[in-house]
């Protein structure tokens, strides 16, 4: 059983703040599990005593001349150890900020993470900092370890104190309370064996809280994501390289390629050597697809099964640290990189910065982020993305930002908006490019002094609705909001004049109507929809294209009892039906969907014209407000 | 999946980011344990065809073994295979009979990598080396950037993470090493060896009670006692041994922290 190739590696980091012991932690639970090779020991000892210092258990981490010299770690490095549970990789990550690039660079790693506090200077900004990067690099296992309890005669008053201060830490940054325990790596104390020192901590050493640390979780239950690497030809085939990210892939499965959502069936694998070729992969595994299809395959596009998409967008919201000896710009433009895709991408808004010396919120309209700050963005890219929230698929809602091939900082997605279309259509196998223009959303916005949206009123004919949205038009006119108003009726003298009125017609014309209100709304307009559209299911797709294009959507919901639409009659419409002239007629003779979430209902024979427009207006300006927008912390899914 | 399979997938991941990042592609290729390793993924990640070079730098002080296993797997794997001396060097007489062992690794391996850098143009080299080989090798990154001089700036390594890598800003001139062995062990090595009988060398069993551990240079590289005459035995002696695996070569114990310096050269 000892020589088994599935043993597991469990990859800890340990971090915390600059001198609060990480390296002398490592190096003692190296020394005392007995995974110091032969000879080290003493080999460091003699050095030290040839150079005049005492010996240090760091000098087992600390491996480059300059960090021995300083007794600081420099760089992240890694060691091995084992126990009668698992194979462990200790990555030992710098404190100092001016090396944070470097814990990033170990701690994104790990799959769990040992914080260290000394119990002299308790929580300090890099204990800070790095509790609130470990959600970010997707750690969700944290051990505190109260350190140097030798120096505070091993106090329990003293590690209640810390452990108290580290819970309430975490409960602000809205993470798991941490398993902390008290311990002196200088001493040895704690570590391998309960100490004696200590007899008032119940909780076991250090070595029995890593061994509790849970196996990370399977990837293989996550929906299908396959990042395409490259592509290679080998004889007639070309084979599409990469790596199943999450889920499980069959051969003769369907598969949607994103950007694009391209569709192909897997043919088969292509392996070497050919033996070895699976019928099934699953998470984690590099391998080749052969498709059935001829479609365009391209390095960055990402594979999924028919349902269970990733979100397809050009802007979505995120939480990001920054690295970059300059600071982060608004407006410039960045090379983002989100597993194998890479596109010209600018963060458009930041909403908050966080300062890990306070945890306060700086100013919120800040023109960019420093190094080594963390902050709430909002990020457009010039093309569309294949992406994930991060609480769903770490592996696709993480992404990097580089400038001349150096990474400058990272983030992950949080609180996009899936659409809810169980498949958005398939583009057929002709290319389909995006042409961006130089002027975005966001600055059309700030030009304008609002942000475009779409405003869509249903109801029976007759219930009201032409006569608000033109009311609507002109008082937002006058306010300096441009708004426009897309009639049913006018709509169906131009862009629809080929539709009819049948089921299938109707939901065209809904589509044309929503497109053209998106495109609109992506000029900066309030674009405001005035159509029956009696099917909920219409309704949706509408707000699908609206939200998938990163636009806000308001379902108002005009109504009046059948009665009072028939008396009403502005058009002549119910009279021509009951006649027979008007087949299919809402409400006489084809139903109405009541909408079961609109943002706002106007029942246009209780309310009085100026009060349904006073509720409109409201609307309407919350709807197109420039940022601030809502915290990303009220989204449940921003503390992953 | 199992640790293996996780170890395979990532370097195979590694290779094709290396591939499809640069244009031209070297690989070292030392004919040992490791290199085979090396070697085997790289024929995984491509389906059966490494689309570069390998490089075997020989100091002229090869094992006859290791050249007879070259010869072997060149033909085996049909690989495009360059072989690299240090000629100038030679021609001046440096050697183990007359030069410590640090200065003769730097000048017939390290310059004769320089050396073969500039005439292949290689932006980048895939490298076979692991973290738990030495502490240096530690603090490496997956893809390392070192200077026109072939050095490694240690002490400000770009960030890494997610998979991401840094790439040298264009114009820099220098090459970037590209390491997919870094997360393996020496232990994972050998189950791996096993797991898809990987064809390496002899020297690597036991012979009269003794076997060679790592291989470098004939005269500085010296056997460790072992009865391990089986990839089985092997795994069974590594899984309780605690003597490193570096112990059998001089080169790193010449001086404190050799490896270090002779690595920040341009040292693999």
């Amino acid at each position: 059983m000892h020589f088994s190739a599935s043993e597991e590696v469990l990859p800890i980091v340990v971090i915390g703040h600059v001198d609060h012991g990480k390296s002398t932690l490592i190096g003692r639970l190296l020394f005392d599990t007995g995974s110091v090779p032969e000879g080290k020991a003493e080999e460091l000892a003699r050095a030290a005593a040839a150079e005049g210092v005492p010996f240090e258990h760091a000098f087992l981490l600390d491996s480059l001349l300059e960090e021995q010299a300083q007794n600081v770690t420099i760089d992240t490095t890694e060691i091995r150890f084992r126990t009668e549970r698992r194979r462990y990789a200790i990555i030992d990550a710098p404190g100092h900020k001016e090396f944070l690039k470097n814990m990033l660079s170990g701690a994104a790693r790990a799959q769990a993470a040992v914080l260290v506090v000394d119990a002299r200077e308790g929580v300090r900004e890099q204990t800070r900092r790095h509790a609130m990067l470990l959600p970010i690099l997707g750690i969700r296992h944290i051990l505190a370890a109260v350190n140097k309890m030798d120096l505070v005669d091993y106090s329990e008053d003293r590690y209640r104190e810390i452990s108290d201060s580290l819970t309430a830490l975490f409960a602000e940054l809205g993470l798991p309370e941490p398993t902390s325990l008290p311990l002196s790596a200088r001493e040895g104390e704690n570590i391998v064996q309960p100490s004696a020192r200590m007899p008032w901590f119940g909780g076991g050493a250090l070595l029995e809280a890593l061994d509790s640390v849970p196996s990370p979780s399977r990837l293989d239950a996550l929906p299908l994501r396959f990042a395409v690497q490259d592509v290679y030809r080998r004889g007639a085939d070309r084979l599409v390289a990469g790596r199943l990210e999450t889920g499980t892939l069959r051969v003769g499965e369907e598969l949607l390629f994103w950007p694009g959502r391209k569709r192909a069936r897997l043919r088969s694998f292509a392996e070497w050597p050919p033996e070895s070729t699976p019928r099934e992969a699953s998470a984690g595994r590099s391998t080749a697809l052969i498709l059935e299809e001829e479609i365009f395959v391209e390095r960055g596009m990402i594979a999924s099964s028919l349902d269970h998409g990733p979100i397809e967008a050009r802007e979505f919201p995120a939480k990001m640290f920054w690295l970059g000896p300059d600071p982060l710009r608004l407006g410039e433009t960045y090379e983002l990189r989100l597993m194998t895709q890479s596109v010209g991408a600018r963060v458009t808004e930041v909403d908050r910065v966080i300062d890990a010396e306070t945890l306060s919120v700086q100013d919120s309209c800040k023109p960019g982020v420093e190094a080594n700050e963390i902050a709430e963005v909002l990020v457009r890219t010039q093309r569309p993305l294949a992406f994930d929230n991060a609480s769903e698929i770490a592996q696709t809602g993480r992404f990097i930002l580089a400038k001349d091939g150096r990474i400058l900082g990272g983030g992950i997605v949080l609180g996009a908006r899936y659409p809810r279309a169980s498949l958005p259509p398939v583009h057929q196998s002709s290319p389909l490019f995006w042409t961006e223009g130089e002027i975005d959303r966001n600055e059309r916005a700030r030009a304008l002094g609002h942000r475009g949206a779409i405003l869509w009123f249903t109801g029976l004919s007759g219930a009201g609705k032409s006569t608000l949205a033109i009311q609507l038009e002109a008082q937002l006119f006058r306010r300096g909001i441009w708004a426009y108003v897309l009639d049913g009726d006018n709509l169906r003298h131009g862009l629809s004049s080929d539709l009819g009125f049948s089921a299938q017609d109707r939901r065209e014309n809904i589509r044309r109507a929503a497109e053209a209100a998106r495109v609109l709304a992506d000029a900066g307009l309030v674009a405001i929809v005035a159509l029956i559209s009696p099917f909920r299911a219409d309704r949706r797709k509408a707000r699908e294209i609206a939200e998938a294009a990163g636009i806000p959507f308001r379902e108002i919901f005009v109504h009046a009892p059948l009665e009072v639409c028939r008396a009403r009659d502005p058009k002549a419409l119910y009279a021509r039906a009951e006649r027979g002239e008007i087949p299919e007629f809402t409400g006489v003779d084809s139903p109405y969907e009541v909408p079961e979430n609109a943002e706002l209902e106007l029942p246009t024979h209780q309310l009085s014209p100026a009060e349904c427009l006073e509720r409109l207006t409201k609307l309407a300006q919350a709807a197109i407000a420039l940022p601030n927008r809502p915290s990303l912390r009220e989204d449940p899914a921003a503390n992953i | 999946m199992s640790n293996l399979s996780k170890l395979e997938s990532q370097s195979i991941f590694l290779l094709r980011e290396a591939y499809r990042t640069f244009q031209r592609v070297g690989m070292p290729w030392s004919m040992g344990k490791d290199s085979n390793v090396l070697l085997w993924l790289a024929q995984k990640a491509f389906c059966g065809r490494i689309p570069f070079p390998v490089l075997h730098i020989d100091t002229t002080y090869e094992f006859p073994e290791m050249i007879e296993f070259r010869a072997w797997a060149q033909q085996h794997y049909g690989l495009q295979l360059i072989v690299k001396i240090n000629e100038e060097a030679i021609a001046r007489g440096v050697g183990y009979a007359t030069h410590d062992p640090v200065t003769v690794t730097h000048e017939l391996k390290t310059v004769a990598l320089q050396q073969a850098l500039a005439e292949y143009q290689w932006d980048a080299l895939i490298t076979g080396i692991r973290r738990d080989e030495d502490p240096t090798r530690a603090k490496e990154r997956y893809f390392s950037p070192r200077s026109s001089e072939g050095e490694w700036n240690y002490k400000n390594q770009p960030p890494e993470f997610w998979n991401q890598f840094a790439l040298p800003p264009k114009g820099a001139g220098g090459h970037v090493r590209v390491q997919p062995l870094l997360d393996w062990t020496e232990y994972d090595i050998w189950l791996y060896i096993r797991r898809e009988k990987i064809p390496i060398p002899p020297l690597y069993f036991a012979r009269e009670g003794k076997r060679f551990r790592s291989i470098g240079c004939q005269p500085i590289t010296h056997p460790v006692p072992s009865a391990a005459s089986t990839v089985d035995e092997i795994i069974a002696e590594l899984y309780a041994t605690r003597t490193p695996e570096r112990a059998g070569r001089a080169q790193d114990h010449h001086e404190r922290n050799a490896m270090q310096k002779l690595r920040a050269k341009g040292f693999l």
